[in-house]
């Protein structure tokens, strides 16, 4: 079972993955990850009216598994969004394919945080996590890329 | 001549040395890469993490309830011609599969008998995922007018009249039955389903739990039933201790097919080589079957399914039951998906796909170089143009994943 082992693996863990493919041409999987791939877990949302960040809840991400993760929602500024709704959406682009589950924010953590449930990752690779937002500043959108 | 004589054996023993020599300087253990090793190790039965819990039977774990689901799998009595069980279809010597297309029981089905080992570690059940448990699994054959073609009061009769103490052992005491209809549920045949909808509601619940109970019992008998080591769990286990291995050259081919070119492990992963997903591969419809859609109608059943995780008759807390509250429901993707099969001991029980309709793992290999476009709905394929030579290669690799001959439960897992 692949599992990356922290928080902090997660992280490091995926560009390790990334640069992997790139200098040793590793599995097919691996060779379907864009070069240049933006990973980073926090970003300004498509419009910029709102910075998200994603982060898994567990310690580790085991393919397969049900599991959870946390969304953040923050002004430009850095000031929480308390209300916001948050649509999920997200896929293998180089699969045509999309999440094998329907996650779902569950609830509020307070301070802009929201609670996902229901994510699983059925295979390695290249996967895209969508979150579209909506707050106090109107709707906008984000695309987080995961390489597992 | 007797120079000539002697030359030519030297001639062969200098060829056997310098292939000797290229297949050490190409050691199959030598030329993975760290993340193909990792990939190969992540597919061993090393790698199966102990079977996890299943809170929507409580007594899944208990040896009793175990003993009587066995007793029951076998049990001809439970079918309306007493000729039917589960075993009947599901032969523990044919890795609990029947090798036919179509499975028959009083009648012949729409879709292939699925092997039962690992498969207590699968969120949804049957090729669309209509039901998400084991025990859930297991009363749907009971239900069928083509395979056991009984109903519920007569599975409530036949535990009081055989196994009364074994059940109660279990579940606590069984209702009263002798008042009930012999044949009653909510079945195809009209005459059960007016007798069950003449019975009084405390009755049709009480039998309800009766059928949930039988369905727990079995499911805790299948959860013994579990995959077998194979070749293959041998030479990845080697390869993790800095081993060679003991695959031929065309097997260590086929698994570099497996995991690289050939994108089987895309689906094909974990140490049950399947992701428990559905897929829609362009599979054809099967000749002179009804139209199936697979995974769209599979999860609106599961979804209206009394015996679900969320169900009166689980025994599980919502919070216990995510992979049902968070299943996708609907979309594109579903239609004529089916369940990504385990592929441990796939090389021995032809024919292959959810109707049988592949009769050999090499019109197997050859759907899925060439990605033929669906029937209906989307194949996520894409072509991959194996040569002959790899086809060959991919199916010496899958020949490893059969249960070793000599290993305990090889016939059947």
């Amino acid at each position: 079972m692949l599992t990356l082992t922290s928080r902090r693996m997660l992280l490091f863990g995926i560009s390790a993955l990334v640069l992997a493919a790139g200098i040793a041409a590793a599995g097919a999987m691996m060779r379907s990850v864009p070069d240049n791939l933006d990973l980073a877990l926090e970003k300004p949302t498509a419009a910029g009216l709102y910075k998200a960040a994603i982060a898994p809840e567990a310690a580790s991400i085991v393919v397969g598994s049900m599991h959870a993760w946390t969304a953040t929602v923050r002004t430009p500024s850095g000031s929480p969004v308390k209300a916001a709704r948050i649509g999920i959406n997200g896929g293998m682009p180089r699969h045509g394919h999309g999440l094998p589950t329907s996650p779902q924010v569950t609830r509020s953590l307070g301070d802009g945080r929201y609670l996902i449930e229901g994510m699983k990752f059925n295979m390695r690779g290249w996967w895209t996590l969508d979150l579209a937002i909506d707050g106090p500043k109107g709707p906008d959108t984000v695309t987080f890329n995961l390489v597992l | 001549m007797r120079t000539a004589a002697a030359i030519i054996p030297s001639i062969l023993l200098g060829a056997g040395l310098l292939a000797a020599g290229l297949h050490a300087a190409s050691a199959p253990g030598a030329r993975w890469t760290e993340e193909e090793r990792a990939t190969i190790q992540s597919l061993s039965l090393e790698a199966l993490p102990p079977l996890p819990e299943d809170p929507s039977n409580k007594v899944a774990d208990d040896p009793r309830a175990a003993e009587l689901g066995r007793a029951l799998f076998f049990d001809t009595r439970l079918s309306v011609n007493g000729e039917v069980a589960c075993a009947s279809c599901h032969l523990p010597e044919r890795q609990f599969q029947d090798d036919v297309p179509l499975a028959r029981g009083v009648g012949t089905t729409a879709r292939r008998t699925m092997p039962i080992a690992g498969m207590a570690r699968s969120p949804f059940l049957f090729w669309d995922g209509r039901k998400d448990s084991l025990w859930s699994q297991a009363l749907g054959p009971l239900e069928s007018a083509v395979e056991h073609g009984g109903s519920r009061t007569q599975y409530a009769h036949v535990v009081a009249a055989h196994y009364r103490t074994s059940y109660e052992a279990v579940f606590g005491p069984l209702p009263k039955v002798n008042q009930l209809p012999v044949q009653a549920g909510p079945v195809d045949d009209p005459e059960s389903t007016r007798a069950w909808a003449a019975m009084p509601e405390i009755d049709r619940e009480a039998v309800n739990q009766v059928f949930a109970n039988i369905g727990k019992a079995i499911a805790a008998y299948e959860r013994t039933i579990q995959p077998a080591p194979t070749r293959f769990d041998a030479y990845a286990s080697a390869l993790g201790s800095g081993g060679a291995g003991n695959l031929t050259d065309d097997e260590i081919a086929g698994l570099r097919l497996f995991v690289g070119k050939g994108q089987c492990v895309n689906c094909h992963n974990g140490p049950l080589l399947t992701d428990n997903h559905f897929h829609n591969t362009g599979v054809p419809a099967a000749a002179g079957l009804p139209e199936d859609q697979g995974r769209a109608f599979g999860a609106k059943l599961v979804r209206e399914d009394p015996f679900n995780c969320l169900g009166k008759y689980s025994d599980a807390g919502e919070g216990d039951c995510s992979e049902l509250r968070f299943m996708v429901t609907d979309g594109h993707e579903l239609l004529r998906a089916f369940k990504t099969p385990s592929l441990r001991g796939a090389a021995g029980r032809p024919p292959y796909m959810h109707a049988g309709q592949i009769a050999t793992l090499a019109e197997v290999v050859a759907h899925y170089s060439a990605a033929p476009e669906a029937p209906a709905g989307h194949s996520e394929l894409r072509p991959i143009n194996l040569s002959e030579m790899e086809r060959r290669q991919l199916i010496a690799f899958l020949a490893t994943l059969n249960p070793k001959p000599d290993s305990a439960g090889s016939k059947g897992f």
